[in-house]
């Protein structure tokens, strides 16, 4: 039978080449398993905080991890940031673009505390078609990309704590959303060490 | 002003909106995983796995009526293949061909050639019995069900087990007739 398989086999998927990271899946189709995966969640925790950190962000992280691992390698080379400042531009700049399609709007170092950074964006891809019930006070779906974050830094040796916040904006309908990094005491003291 | 014609998969996919498929990759290994870590049992979690598809699957057929602009199919086999053609391909940007049909034109194969769901994926010894992407079987039963189709989907060949490509078999039970939720004369 003649017949073309697109797929060859390979005995070890580390074997199989890397792909450019070009191909492209509809926004309906991400938005339909993301919403699959919140409710999936949602029948198996009884509170929005643990819903929030444990189930959304433990997701993300995982996502983070794989995603600093092939962008090190696919963009940058197997170059690895050691400054703070480096891999900060990294998730702003190279994971955005890669995972969503764009720079993030904006990166800001805390005005309050020396640890604290903020990557904003005016509507998250997985918050686009998502309302959140009154009930459900301050849930942010965007916990998933702060996992995300979470999962690039922790994975690059800067351990942060990483949250999402809706943040009202006047004139506008939906709230921009902000991830907030607050970095570990080790990473900051190490910063200052290299000077 | 008379009705468009229905549109390629090619033209709506390359008209929706489109994210990184590794995003989309990823995140259903999270989900993947999840169940895996929740439920244990690799039966549980084909069960699940196909449970949300469904879901997906009844949703995603009003957005593929409304942007495919399709007329309605005549028989199982048209079904079929705008399935395979249009559907696969606006959503998932890969194409499928549909093959194997039996005598009566009631069940067929619906070959993938590429499928975004498993790129970076091995199956560990742990989960031989996993169907990886089971939530795509669902997806097409919840996608028949919602136009009166009762079907039953399962898959014939699977890269992950070690087979050459993708083969769901797609088998009609029954056509559902539309039910009105009231009578008329109410």
């Amino acid at each position: 039978m003649i017949g073309v398989s697109k797929i060859k086999q390979y005995s070890n998927v580390l074997d199989k080449p890397l792909s450019k990271g070009k191909q492209e899946v509809s926004l309906s189709a991400f938005a339909f398993l993301f919403s699959e995966l919140v409710q999936y969640n949602q029948t198996q925790v009884d509170n929005i905080a643990e819903l929030e950190r444990s189930r959304l962000e433990d997701a993300g992280y995982a996502v983070g991890a794989r995603c600093l691992e092939l962008l090190c390698h696919r963009e940058k080379g197997n170059r690895r940031e050691t400054r703070l400042l480096g891999i900060l531009s990294f998730v702003h700049s190279t994971v955005w673009k890669v995972l969503f399609g764009k720079v993030a709007d904006s990166l800001e170092k805390g005005t309050e505390h020396e640890d604290e950074y903020m990557i904003s964006e005016k509507e998250l891809l997985v918050n686009r078609f998502i309302s959140i019930p009154k009930d459900m006070g301050t849930f942010n779906c965007g916990a998933f990309v702060a996992g995300i974050v979470r999962g690039v830094l922790d994975n690059a040796g800067f351990p942060a704590v990483v949250t999402a916040h809706f943040v009202p904006m006047e004139g506008q309908q939906r709230p921009r959303t902000t991830i907030l990094i607050k970095f570990a005491e080790e990473v900051l003291r190490r910063e200052a060490r290299v000077g | 002003m008379a009705p468009a014609g229905p549109r390629s998969g090619d033209a709506i996919f390359a008209s929706v909106e489109r994210v990184n498929a590794e995003l989309f990759t990823l995140t259903y290994g999270a989900i993947v995983r999840q169940l895996l870590t929740d439920l244990e049992e690799v039966d549980e979690v084909n069960k699940q796995l196909d449970q949300m598809g469904y879901n997906i699957g009844i949703r995603l057929v009003d957005e593929f009526l409304a942007k495919s602009n399709v007329s309605r199919c005549v028989d199982f086999k048209e079904t079929a293949e705008v399935s395979a053609k249009v559907g696969f391909k606006m959503f998932l940007g890969v194409g499928a061909s549909v093959t194997n049909w039996d005598a009566e034109g009631t069940c067929c194969s619906i070959v993938l050639e590429d499928n975004p769901l498993v790129d970076f994926v091995e199956l560990p010894d742990t989960c031989q019995g996993l169907y990886y992407c089971n939530v795509l079987s669902g997806v097409i039963r919840g996608a028949l069900e919602m136009v009166s189709m009762k079907t039953e989907v399962t898959w014939l060949r699977d890269v992950l087990r070690g087979d050459d490509v993708f083969e769901l078999q797609v088998k009609l039970i029954k056509q559902v007739p539309e039910e009105y939720p009231y009578k008329d004369d109410e």
